[in-house]
C-alpha cells in the first residue's frame, strides 16, 4: 500500500465500508430461485404452444393447489434444512394427522375440535422427533427415519386400516376448507402464498431467523455467541410436523376423505422442492421464495408430462435430474465466488 | 491493583495432571504473552480463565471478587471474552450478522420484533472503523481475507465491553502481511485500557506487542519476564527445558 494512502486511512474505510458489494442484477442471476423461476416460465411457454389444453384456467388451478401441499411443507422443511437437518418424517406425520382429524370427524364431533386435534397431533410427533434431535443428541437423519415408519404405523392402528368418509355434521365446512377457492384461487394456494410471504420475512428480518442460518452455518460458533441452539433446533422440527399437519388437513377437506396412506414418498418431493430452490443440505442457506418455486417446478414438469402424454412414470426421472442439476449449478457458482 | 488474579491453580483430568499451582497476575490495558509447547497447560489454564471449565483447585480472582465460572457465558458476563483460534464465525452470513449474532439489536415490538440492520451495519462500521480495519459489515465472512475475520472476532469483543480477552493463536493461520494487521489489533485493544492474554507460538509476533511474557512448561509457569528483560533465545530455552527457570 502506497503511503499517502496510510494517512487517509479511516477516511479510505469509510469509502469502503459504504459501497455495495454488487448490484442488484448481479445478486438477481447469482440466486438459484431466479433461474428455477426462468426454467419455469420456459416450460409453461413451451407447452403452452405444444398442446393448448395446457393453458387453461381449469389446468393451472390444478397445477397450483397440487404443489400447494408440498409447498406448505417445505416451508416447515426449510427452516429444518437451514440449520443443517432433515425431516424424513413428514409424509407420515400427514397419514398420522388426516386420520387423527377423520376418527375425531367420524365420532362426530365438529370441525373446530377435530382439525386442531390433527394440527395437536402433529405437533405431538415433532417434538418427539425434536427431542431426541436437540436434547438426547441423534443425528437428525435417524430420527425422523424412526418417525417416518412409526407415525405412518399409528396411522394404520389408529384408523383400522380402513379409509374414513364419514366426516359427520361438520363435512361441508372440511370439505370447504380444504377443497373450496376464493378469487378462482384455490384455499391451499393462498395458505402457500400467505405462509411464503410470513416465512420469507421471518428468515430474512427476525432474530430467530437469521440465528437459524448461524446454526447452519457453524453450530459451534452460533452456541459459543449464546445462541440456544437446543431450543431452536427442538422448534424448528416442531413446525416443520405443524407444516405436515396443516396440508394434511387441507387435503383432508379437499379429498374428502382420510387414509392413512396419505404422503408416502411426499418427504421427498419436499426435500426436493427446498433443494432445487437452493438450500444447501449441508445447511446455512435456503430461501422462502426458492422452496415455493421449486416445488412449483416440480409440479409443472409432472403436470407437463402427463398433458404431453408422456407416461407419469417419468416423473421421477425429470425431478432426479432437476436436484442434481441444481446442487451441480450450485456448487459451479460457489466456486467462481471462491 | 490486578484486573485477573490465579493463586496456586491446579486441574487434573483423570491421572494426568495438565496444572500444577500456577499463580499469575494481569494487569489493566496489559498484553501478556503466554508461550509454551504442546501440552505445557497454555490451553487449559486459558479455558478456566474463560469458564469452559472450573481449576481443580486454586482460586480466580477478578478485580478483587473470587468468581466460578461454570461455562462460558459466565466469564463474558464478567467482561472475559475469548477469540477461539477458529474464531467461531459463520461463514454463510455477513460481518455485521456475526457480530450481533446472539445480541442482535432490534426494533418494534414483540411479536412483530425484527433486526434493525440499519443500526447494526453502523455500529458494525464504527467499531471496524475504530479498529481500522478494513471490513465492511455488509461482506459475507466467506469471502473475507485471514486478516478480516480476525477483525470480526475482535470487535465482536469490543461490543460486549471485555475488559479481558483471550486469544488463542490468532496469527497461525494468516498472511504474514495480515499477521501486521492483526497485531495492530491487539495494539489498539490495549490504548483502550483493555487487556489482552496472547497465546501464540510465534516469537516474533509475542515479542512485537506483548509487555510480558508468561512461559509455561509440563503444567508450571517456569518464567514471567518482562518482555524488556527476556530475549527470544532465553524464551526458546525455557519452553524447550534447556533452561529450567527464570
Amino acid at each position: 500500500m502506497p503511503p499517502e494512502k496510510v494517512e487517509t486511512a479511516s477516511v479510505s474505510i469509510q469509502d469502503v465500508v459504504g459501497i455495495q458489494q454488487s448490484t442488484f442484477l448481479q445478486r438477481l442471476t447469482a440466486s438459484q430461485p431466479f433461474w428455477i423461476t426462468v426454467a419455469l416460465f420456459a416450460i409453461i411457454v413451451f407447452m403452452s404452444f405444444y398442446e393448448p389444453a395446457y393453458a387453461t384456467e381449469r389446468n393451472f388451478y390444478n397445477i397450483t393447489r397440487n404443489f400447494a401441499f408440498i409447498g406448505i411443507m417445505a416451508m416447515g422443511m426449510l427452516a429444518v434444512i437451514i440449520t443443517g437437518g432433515i425431516d424424513l418424517s413428514v409424509g407420515s406425520i400427514m397419514g398420522f394427522v388426516t386420520i387423527v382429524a377423520g376418527v375425531i370427524l367420524e365420532a362426530h364431533y365438529p370441525w373446530w375440535v377435530a382439525l386442531p386435534a390433527g394440527l395437536l397431533a402433529g405437533a405431538a410427533l415433532g417434538a418427539i422427533n425434536g427431542y431426541i434431535i436437540a436434547y438426547v443428541g441423534l443425528p437428525p437423519f435417524v430420527v425422523t427415519l424412526g418417525m417416518l415408519a412409526a407415525a405412518r404405523s399409528f396411522a394404520q392402528i389408529l384408523s383400522g386400516n380402513r379409509m374414513i368418509t364419514d366426516f359427520g355434521p361438520d363435512k361441508q365446512v372440511v370439505l370447504e376448507i380444504g377443497g373450496g377457492q376464493l378469487l378462482g384461487i384455490a384455499n391451499p394456494v393462498w395458505v402457500l402464498v400467505i405462509l411464503t410471504l410470513i416465512f420469507g420475512f421471518v428468515f430474512n428480518y427476525t432474530s430467530w431467523g437469521r440465528r437459524l442460518f448461524a446454526i447452519g452455518g457453524n453450530e459451534q460458533a452460533a452456541q459459543l455467541t449464546g445462541v440456544p441452539v437446543r431450543r431452536m433446533k427442538f422448534q424448528v422440527y416442531v413446525l416443520s410436523a405443524c407444516m405436515a399437519a396443516l396440508s394434511s388437513i387441507l387435503i383432508l377437506g379437499w379429498q374428502g376423505s382420510a387414509i392413512n396412506a396419505l404422503g408416502i414418498g411426499y418427504e421427498l418431493r419436499v426435500i426436493a422442492s427446498t433443494v432445487i430452490g437452493g438450500a444447501d443440505l449441508m445447511g446455512g442457506a435456503g430461501t422462502a421464495y426458492g422452496a415455493f418455486i421449486g416445488a412449483a417446478l416440480i409440479e409443472v414438469i409432472r403436470n407437463g408430462l402427463l398433458m404431453a402424454g408422456v407416461d407419469a412414470n417419468w416423473q421421477g426421472a425429470f425431478v432426479g435430474l432437476f436436484i442434481v442439476l441444481a446442487v451441480y449449478l450450485e456448487r459451479l457458482r460457489g466456486r467462481s465466488r471462491a | 491493583m490486578a484486573l485477573l488474579r490465579l493463586k496456586s491453580i491446579t486441574k487434573s483430568f483423570g491421572a494426568i495432571h495438565a496444572l500444577n499451582g500456577v499463580d499469575a497476575e494481569i494487569h489493566p490495558g496489559e498484553i501478556v504473552g503466554l508461550m509454551g509447547d504442546n501440552g505445557a497447560g497454555k490451553s487449559t489454564l486459558v479455558k478456566i480463565i474463560a469458564g469452559n471449565f472450573p481449576p481443580t483447585s486454586g482460586e480466580v480472582v477478578l478485580s478483587d471478587e473470587t468468581v466460578h465460572f461454570t461455562q462460558p457465558l459466565d466469564a463474558r458476563a464478567k467482561g472475559i471474552e475469548i477469540v477461539y483460534q477458529d474464531l467461531a464465525l459463520c461463514d454463510n452470513l455477513t460481518a455485521a450478522e456475526n457480530l450481533f449474532l446472539g445480541r442482535e439489536i432490534r426494533k418494534g415490538i414483540w411479536p412483530f420484533r425484527v433486526m434493525n440492520y440499519d443500526a447494526m451495519f453502523k455500529k458494525a462500521g464504527e467499531l471496524f472503523e475504530e479498529l481500522q480495519s478494513e471490513t465492511r459489515p455488509r461482506d459475507l465472512v466467506r469471502r473475507m481475507s485471514g486478516g478480516q475475520r480476525q477483525a470480526v472476532a475482535i470487535a465482536r469483543t469490543r461490543l460486549s465491553k471485555a475488559k479481558l480477552v483471550l486469544m488463542d493463536e490468532p496469527t497461525a493461520a494468516i498472511s504474514v502481511r495480515q499477521v501486521e494487521q492483526v497485531l495492530a489489533l491487539i495494539r489498539r485493544l490495549k490504548q483502550q485500557g483493555i487487556s489482552v492474554v496472547l497465546i501464540s507460538h510465534r516469537m516474533p509476533d509475542v515479542f512485537a506487542v506483548s509487555d510480558r511474557v508468561i512461559v509455561m512448561r509440563r503444567g508450571a509457569k517456569v518464567a514471567d519476564k518482562a518482555i524488556k528483560d527476556t530475549s527470544p533465545e532465553e524464551v526458546t530455552g525455557l519452553i524447550t527445558g534447556a533452561i529450567r527457570a527464570a
